[in-house]
């Protein structure tokens, strides 16, 4: 897949405007920008144009199909809209940015659809933690005054009363809170509040050997939750650090059915190939029932729309339409947090982040596209794909779904995708156990997380960290890290011939 | 090719035979789109050295008068400058430059005191939120020490951008403008930002402590702002690397220059982001120019720009007329057709751009034009949205008729542009 200069591919995107002229939709833009920077000829309009509208695209260089942004430059690599979306779309997808940029204030002020902020929160903003739409970075250690900005740390405890563990089995709450500190330590508030304390990292430090004789320095975090200012936190207290997750692709996600996850599953490995893979049930609260989870580091969250609702409640401190609640994570024992002016308005709905505001965000994150691959026919990626194959990677990191045709999600609607997971659960050993089950989830237990964009991440952002806690500093540490079902597969590459575990590499950063 | 342009209906140039058609070079019109970009910015420092004289005798003799007349000096500077907007979205040069004068939004809480109630005190991806440069004379920045006893341009430059956050916004017109009519804490109810004068007086005349650095850096501020547009205007000069760029090669580039920046300042910036969000929510935090409530003028202004630009004429701030061999041009002779249904469609968005200035002069401003309940204004306003939206489409099909491809329209920050990004 050459998109500079020689084998330049037909686009398979184009569609027809109300007009009669046919539009090539933003199909290898750049790259058409390139080719005419360079004084090379630019394709006309015709020679660009195959076919009408729905031609779907089948290639593993365009991990989103037809969605795919055809231009992997740049640290806004993850900013750009479903490659096949129409013009009339586009302006919801820049008005949903707009608010997943918004810094949101403090209530009560004049700005009646801003306020609402807190009290307690994670971020002012949701691309405070999602930086550019990519990952996160963990909590400094070198600099722990900056405290955790695209981290955080949920908090809760084993049940503690019958109901509490009734409610929790029959999978109506995944976790119960910590009595004082609430479902997450929020080390931010407004003015007048305390923020619940700081997060502190500290590293210990794991050799690891490989088959030459080469060391890998992995570190394993400590966190710790300091200048507690609501005295001692549940002595069962149980704290799962997760960083934030890149953005892209989620709609397409959303749109696997759930018939796809479940045959994967094999919660009892009936098989015997050593892999589990269990679907979380969670509780969908629009839909009033248990649901298959998808989303979050543990599958906890069972549509998209939910776990942004969810991100504005506990990270950003607004009430939603799912989450009515004006004072976020605030406790009962957090009085003056309660007590605290919302930004509950009559005139939207009594919320701060009313439906308008959800549903244009909502529609952004289902369309942040997927990058191309602009060399997934090097011969080492060939070459590292079939290892990543053969030692078993793919199990559970599921290179292809073909998605159903659908109404409601046009862009998502038929495609082919490529995100490499199952996005089941499965227990991933004690090395990177949080200890901390959620939902169905054991905290031996996690999801396993789609691929696409890996390689990127750097490129977004110089300390974007991999794994649910950011812990892994390079792709080959996220490899080793991996335990549980997955340590045959770390033991392969541990015991691969330098050069061989080079061409996996270099199929992971391709992605 | 003038004449055809002036005769520019189908039925019209019909009757004039196949000469009248000729277009003209890719060359010519890029060379009239790098003049009015030129004359532009040119004009944008003609009147942004007026605001710096009028900041000097501010400063000079603090009074209501003087006061005045800065803020005078301001709405006049805004005028030439947002119809160099169009420039900005297709000319890396440009987009890389122009944090530097017209970022937005801005956290005001950097330069000077505000409203703490209605602001919040911290903001944790913003560590410089409370820092206030006026108040402070050394600076505690993630725990870097900043000197800032004295307020000078130097100072500003280092504070633009802090830490790799976009809305630490230290220079510019913003920077000005907030320094001139402070914080609206109006709403949507009528009424712009209230600084008084006396925020300049000196002695037991000042108001809200360190009148002296404020004055400091409002001329700082002023003393930037003109640097930066002469460097700009340089840059569109003869020779310079903004022209030199657009005139490159086979004038494709600078065809992809010129309608990348009419569509995405149409689409996603104008029409989305600054207007059709802040209707959306009713909210007059998404409002441009808000502390003066200027925002009619700087909207109508970028919608006048897109038009200067496909025309190819632009009427100077002296009066004069800069004009040529215009993108209009090179499309009728392709699709007479869609340069008539353009040319109408960016008349209809001048025009409805016109309809919020008058509003404005009648007293009703855009923060009110938004507000819930005002159904009338609301409409002023979708109207103008609509307008930006159908251009948008129009200018699209340029793109087939005059044979480049593959441009895209965005706007903003995410504007696929690499080589501002890496």
């Amino acid at each position: 897949m050459a998109l500079n200069g020689g084998g330049f591919s037909l686009p398979p995107f184009c569609f027809y405007n109300n007009h009669k002229t046919k539009i090539v939709m933003k199909r290898f833009v750049p790259a058409l920008r390139h080719l005419a920077l360079s004084g090379l000829a630019v394709m006309t309009v015709s020679a660009l144009i195959p076919t009408a509208f729905a031609q779907q695209v089948d290639d593993p260089a365009f991990p989103g199909g037809n969605t795919s942004w055809p231009n992997a430059d740049g640290r806004n690599v993850f900013t750009h809209y479903s490659a096949n979306m129409t013009f009339e779309k586009r302006l919801d997808f820049k008005l949903g940015e707009a608010l997943f940029q918004r810094l949101w204030v403090t209530a009560p002020t004049r700005t009646k659809t801003a306020d609402g902020l807190g009290p307690l929160f994670n971020s002012r903003a949701c691309n405070g933690c999602h930086i550019r739409n990519g990952r996160g970075h963990p909590v400094d250690d070198n600099n722990p005054e900056e405290g955790a900005t695209s981290m955080l740390l949920r908090l809760s405890i084993p049940p503690q009363t019958a109901g509490q563990l009734r409610d929790h089995l029959d999978g109506k709450i995944a976790t119960i809170p910590d009595p004082v500190y609430g479902g997450q330590f929020q080390d931010f508030s407004v003015a007048g509040i305390n923020a619940e304390g700081r997060v502190k990292v500290s590293y210990e430090n794991i050799d690891v050997t490989l088959s030459d004789g080469d060391i890998i320095t992995l570190q394993k975090p400590d966190y710790q939750m300091t200048d507690l200012a609501y005295g001692p936190l549940h002595p069962d207290v149980m704290v799962s650090p997760r960083l934030a997750p890149p953005m892209i692709g989620l709609g397409l996600l959303e749109a696997i059915p759930d018939e796809l996850l479940l045959a994967r599953a094999d919660p009892q490995d009936a098989d015997g190939d050593g892999i589990s893979g269990r679907v979380n049930h969670v509780w969908d609260i629009a839909k009033g029932q248990l649901a298959i989870g998808r989303f979050g580091w543990k599958a906890g969250m069972p549509s998209l729309d939910q776990q942004n609702q969810n991100a504005f409640q506990f990270d950003v401190g607004l009430s939603t339409p799912l989450y009515p609640d004006g004072s976020g994570d605030c406790t009962s024992a957090q009085t003056a947090c309660l007590n605290a002016p919302n930004g509950n308005d009559p005139e939207f709905e009594n919320l701060e982040a009313h439906s308008q505001v959800t549903d244009l965000v909502l529609y952004y994150t289902r369309n942040l596209a997927p990058p191309v691959r602009t060399n997934a026919d090097d011969a080492d990626v060939v070459a590292g794909q079939k290892i990543f194959d053969s030692i078993g990677c793919a199990s559970c990191h599921t290179p292809r779904y073909q998605l159903p045709e659908r109404t409601d999600m046009t862009e998502q609607s038929g495609q082919v995708i490529w995100p490499y997971s199952d996005l089941l659960l499965h227990d991933m050993g004690e090395g990177l156990a949080d200890h901390r089950p959620e939902a169905q989830a054991s905290g031996r237990e996690w999801r396993t997380p789609p691929l696409w964009g890996l390689g990127l991440a750097k490129q977004i952002d110089p300390r974007a960290g991999f794994l649910h806690d950011g812990r892994a500093r390079t792709i080959l540490e996220a490899v080793l890290w991996h335990g549980g079902e997955a340590e045959p597969a770390r033991h392969s590459v541990t015991m691969l011939p330098p050069s061989e575990r080079r061409k996996l590499l270099a199929f992971l950063k391709s992605l | 090719m003038k004449i055809a342009k002036i005769l520019g209906t189908a039925a019209l140039v019909s009757t004039l035979g196949v000469q009248a058609y000729a277009a003209p070079g890719a060359k010519d019109v890029l060379t009239t789109y790098a003049d009015i970009a030129h004359a532009g910015y040119e004009d944008s420092l003609i009147t942004a050295k007026k605001l710096q004289s009028a900041i000097d005798a501010l400063i000079a003799q603090p009074s209501a008068e003087t006061f005045g007349a800065a803020k005078s000096a301001w709405l006049a500077a805004r005028v030439p400058y947002q119809q160099t907007e169009v420039y900005r979205f297709g000319n890396a040069i440009v987009d890389d430059w122009e944090g530097k004068v017209n970022a937005w939004p801005l956290d005001e809480g950097l330069i000077d005191y505000v409203e703490t109630g209605l602001y919040g005190e911290e903001s944790e991806e913003n560590p410089a939120y409370t820092a206030n440069v006026i108040a402070n004379p050394s600076l505690n920045i993630s725990g870097t020490t900043i000197d800032a006893l004295i307020i000078d341009a130097a100072l500003l430059e280092d504070l633009h951008e802090i830490d790799d956050v976009e809305s630490n916004v230290a220079t510019g017109y913003h920077a000005i403008e907030f320094l001139l009519w402070g914080q609206d804490l109006n709403g949507t109810d009528a009424g712009a930002g209230a600084r008084e004068w006396t925020d300049y007086a000196t002695g037991d005349a000042c108001t809200n402590d360190n009148c002296d650095r404020r004055g400091a850096y409002l001329k700082a501020a002023g003393e930037l702002l003109v640097s930066d547009l002469e460097w700009i205007s340089e840059q569109w000069a003869d020779g310079g690397e903004a022209r030199e760029t657009v005139l490159e090669g086979d004038g494709v580039p600078g065809l992809t220059a010129i309608v990348t920046g009419m569509g995405s300042l149409s689409y996603g910036e104008l029409g989305g982001e600054r207007t059709k969000l802040g209707l959306l929510l009713h909210d007059p935090e998404e409002e441009h120019d808000c502390f003066s409530d200027n925002t009619h003028n700087s909207h109508f202004y970028d919608a006048l720009g897109i038009q200067n630009v496909y025309l190819g004429r632009y009427t100077r701030v002296d009066g004069s007329v800069v004009e040529g061999p215009a993108l209009s041009d090179l499309v009728a002779a392709k699709d007479a057709a869609l340069d008539t249904e353009l040319r109408g469609k960016l008349a209809t968005s001048v025009l409805a751009g016109k309809a919020m200035v008058t509003r404005a002069q009648g007293g009703e401003h855009f923060d009110q034009l938004i507000a819930m309940g005002n159904d009338d204004g609301n409409a002023v306003v979708q109207t103008f949205v609509d307008a930006l939206v159908d251009q948008t489409k129009s200018i699209e099909q340029i793109i087939a008729a005059v044979g480049i491809d593959g441009i895209e329209f965005e706007g903003s920050d995410s504007l696929d542009n690499p080589s501002a990004v890496n």
